[in-house]
């Protein structure tokens, strides 16, 4: 295995190509209906998995799209990839709207856009070879490379560190880091310009996780590609992502640039979020200066969201407005450019806070008793 | 020196397979005293599991062979009969998973299997056993747990489950809790309250608690001791603080250098610790982890391919280089590449 395989010829990203929109998503929604009932089984409900969001993805700019289980961000990347349809909202490509374009008409934007899933194991055929699984993309599309379509896999398995002698295998003779590499590759296949990666290194080993971020990343930023990366792990999307955003019960709460989100954050849930992160202190210095904040219970029901602000069961500094009233995703006085706040009463740009907010009913009950 | 409260000795664990013998624990020794915390960080398959399961005898004994010695508190575990096991789980020794809704009965009344260990143990009567129940779901942090105690598994979310599994396996007042990954499948604002409680709790009940998980942030928040595993053995060992701060093996270095933090810096890629963990059916001769391992020329001969290193019984860390080696190879080498970042926060 190469460390550094040769890759094709960059296409340099200039400043003025970084700035053109290559997707952009307005009032984004997708509800899903609920049925039951006996004997008629009809809609008693809909969850409000994505309810209205707007995302702009620049040419070969990588954006990190962040939150818990159940926010909405596997929803929006499968609707960007179209797999689903949305219920509402455009979803503009390159100037045109694929939110309800046809199989027929999407077929050609399908190789423009490409995804890497989560799970190494359940995405690739067991039945096929390395060879076969990489060449598909190709083969559906019909596409003849130069030399040959196997000349093009060989290259590819380069390019994600897998030997391409291997080109026979099938992938149970590879761990889950090279699964996730068979992966990549075949979703370069046919060089796409997008490529959404829902969780991509979430079920790897940390040692194996760096290993797949940094392929990601030199993908990335070698191909010119596009990339929504969608995860949980806020460290590893900060090491990703240019742009950030975070979801919340189907909203996006939060958006900024990466320097803004992570240190200047102004909604109270990323406070609330990024103090959660369990941290390692590798030096020597007693930092503790990390702000803490323990939010109360878990997220509410997509099926009936709060009033207002969705977040306002949650938090800290809720009052009548926020149940009255939805906060809009807009630009506050002290934001940067492009750094956007859905909240009525944001917290300060600052990066640390003074006292420590607990709102665990139990821990706090416990922490009275060790007064 | 009194003996520890819980003492592992050469603890070897194989497992017999289609395709041959794994070797899932070879050679773990470590004790745990009393009201403390260990922290069992390691890769999968590196055996932090199925030494557990093998303190609370859970292994299949068909398939299973045991050597070494686990002895809790005066008592030899690894001979010992189904029977007296079955007094110590749940009573002495209690387990939280890592996934709540399975390890949880779909079938009862989330209230009835809290209080079910307590009047196996205690011989109390269901109605005393049910208020204790509730008494502990209070405890944990589920509001209005009267009602909620009559609810079934499904109509509590995520988080509320693993609070439920903690008010279960502390209901007998366990003098040992072995955490397995609690908090894995767990967002993380929910992650941060259920260590938050369970270091209260283990305040008020001075548990001795075994923790494991593959996240160093979250042992770092959790643990007086860290243990890191690979491939079937501990190679460094030691409190937290020696541990993250002046770590001595390279598999920890690296287990550091390719983990991304909120603080690191973004100017340069992360540093993954080459290639992948080795086959537990034919692990490699010497160190488990040479084939990995940049610093293997550093050490004389060929020691690293041949000898085991082993780990002594205090602080210390399983390799080959020198004391003074590990030393400045960490001061020099490693400790650079960590502490970028620190500067502009400072």
């Amino acid at each position: 295995m190469t460390e550094d395989p040769v890759l094709p010829a960059p296409r340099e990203a200039t400043d003025e190509a970084a700035r053109e929109p290559l997707l952009v998503v307005e009032g984004l929604t997708k509800h899903f209906p609920v049925k039951g009932g006996f004997p008629v089984r009809r809609t008693v409900g809909q969850v409000q998995a994505v309810d209205g969001i707007d995302l702009t993805v620049h040419v070969g700019e990588s954006f990190g799209l962040v939150g818990e289980s159940g926010c909405g961000k596997s929803t929006t990347g499968r609707l960007i990839t179209r797999l689903i349809e949305p219920t509402a909202g455009t979803i503009t490509y390159r100037g045109r709207d694929i939110g309800h374009a046809s199989r027929k008409q999407l077929a050609p934007i399908r190789s423009e856009i490409q995804m890497i899933f989560q799970d190494p194991y359940s995405s690739l055929n067991p039945r096929q070879t390395v060879g076969k699984i990489v060449s598909g993309p190709m083969e559906i599309n019909g596409i003849e490379p130069d030399g040959g379509r196997e000349k093009r896999v060989r290259e590819l398995l380069e390019i994600v560190g897998l030997n391409p002698e291997h080109y026979n295998r099938f992938p149970h003779e590879f761990s889950g880091g090279q699964r996730q590499r068979i992966g990549v590759a075949r979703a370069l296949a046919l060089e796409p310009k997008l490529i959404v990666a829902d969780e991509p290194v979430s079920a790897l080993d940390v040692s194996i996780q760096a290993q797949v971020v940094n392929l990601l990343q030199k993908v990335q930023r070698e191909l010119g590609i596009a990339f929504l990366f969608i995860a949980h792990d806020l460290a590893v999307v900060r090491h990703f992502s240019q742009r950030v955003a975070v979801m919340y019960l189907g909203k996006v709460i939060e958006v900024g640039d990466r320097d803004s989100i992570y240190t200047r954050p102004r909604h109270p849930y990323t406070h609330a979020l990024l103090s959660a992160v369990p941290e390692v202190n590798v030096t020597d210095e007693d930092t503790g200066g990390r702000e803490r904040i323990r939010l109360a219970g878990d997220v509410p029901s997509p099926i009936n969201p709060p009033s207002g602000c969705r977040f306002r069961t949650r938090c800290w500094k809720a009052r009548d407005r926020c149940a009255a009233e939805e906060p809009p995703l807009v630009q506050l006085s002290g934001n940067h450019d492009g750094h956007l706040t859905a909240c009525h009463f944001p917290e300060d740009p600052t990066t640390a806070r003074e006292e420590d907010i607990v709102l665990d009913p139990a821990l706090a009950a416990l922490e009275g008793e060790s007064k | 020196m009194t003996p520890a409260f819980l003492s592992v000795r050469d603890l070897h664990v194989s497992f017999r397979t289609e395709d041959g013998v794994v070797r899932a624990v070879d050679g773990l020794s470590f004790d745990l005293d009393q009201g403390k915390t260990l922290g069992i960080v390691g890769e999968s398959g590196s055996g932090k599991s199925v030494t557990n399961l093998t303190i609370l005898g859970l292994h299949n004994p068909l398939f299973t062979t045991v050597e070494g010695e686990i002895v809790l508190d005066g008592q030899e575990l690894t001979t010992a009969h189904e029977s007296e096991l079955e007094k110590l789980r749940g009573n002495k020794v209690a387990m939280i998973f890592q996934d709540p809704l399975s390890a949880l009965s779909p079938y009862y009344t989330v209230g009835r299997q809290i209080a079910e260990p307590y009047m196996k143990h205690t011989g109390a009567s269901r109605k005393a056993a049910w208020k204790r129940a509730v008494e502990m779901l209070g405890k944990v942090g589920i509001p209005h747990p009267a009602e909620r105690a009559k609810d079934y598994p499904h109509q509590f979310s995520g988080g509320m489950r693993q609070r439920a599994m903690i008010a279960m396996a502390l209901i007998c007042d366990p003098d040992l809790l072995i955490a397995d990954e609690p908090t894995t499948a767990l967002d993380v604002t929910v992650q941060a309250q259920i260590l938050d409680l369970l270091k209260d709790l283990q305040r008020e009940f001075g548990t001795a608690i075994i923790f494991i998980t593959h996240d160093l942030g979250v042992i770092a928040d959790m643990a007086d001791d860290i243990m890191v595993m690979y491939a079937g053995g501990a190679i460094e060992r030691g409190t937290v603080r020696e541990v993250l701060r002046s770590p001595r093996h390279p598999y920890t270095w690296g287990l550091l250098n390719s983990m991304p933090r909120l603080d690191s810096d973004l100017s340069t890629p992360l540093s993954p610790v080459p290639g992948a963990p080795p086959s537990l059916l034919t692990p490699p001769p010497g160190c488990r982890f040479h084939p990995r391992c940049a610093f293997q020329d550093r050490v004389g001969g060929n020691r690293c391919v041949t000898e085991r290193p082993l780990l002594a019984p205090d602080r210390a860390s399983a390799c080959h280089l020198t004391a003074q080696q590990k030393h400045t190879i960490f001061i020099d080498e490693i400790k650079p590449r960590l502490r970028h970042g620190q500067e502009d926060t400072a």
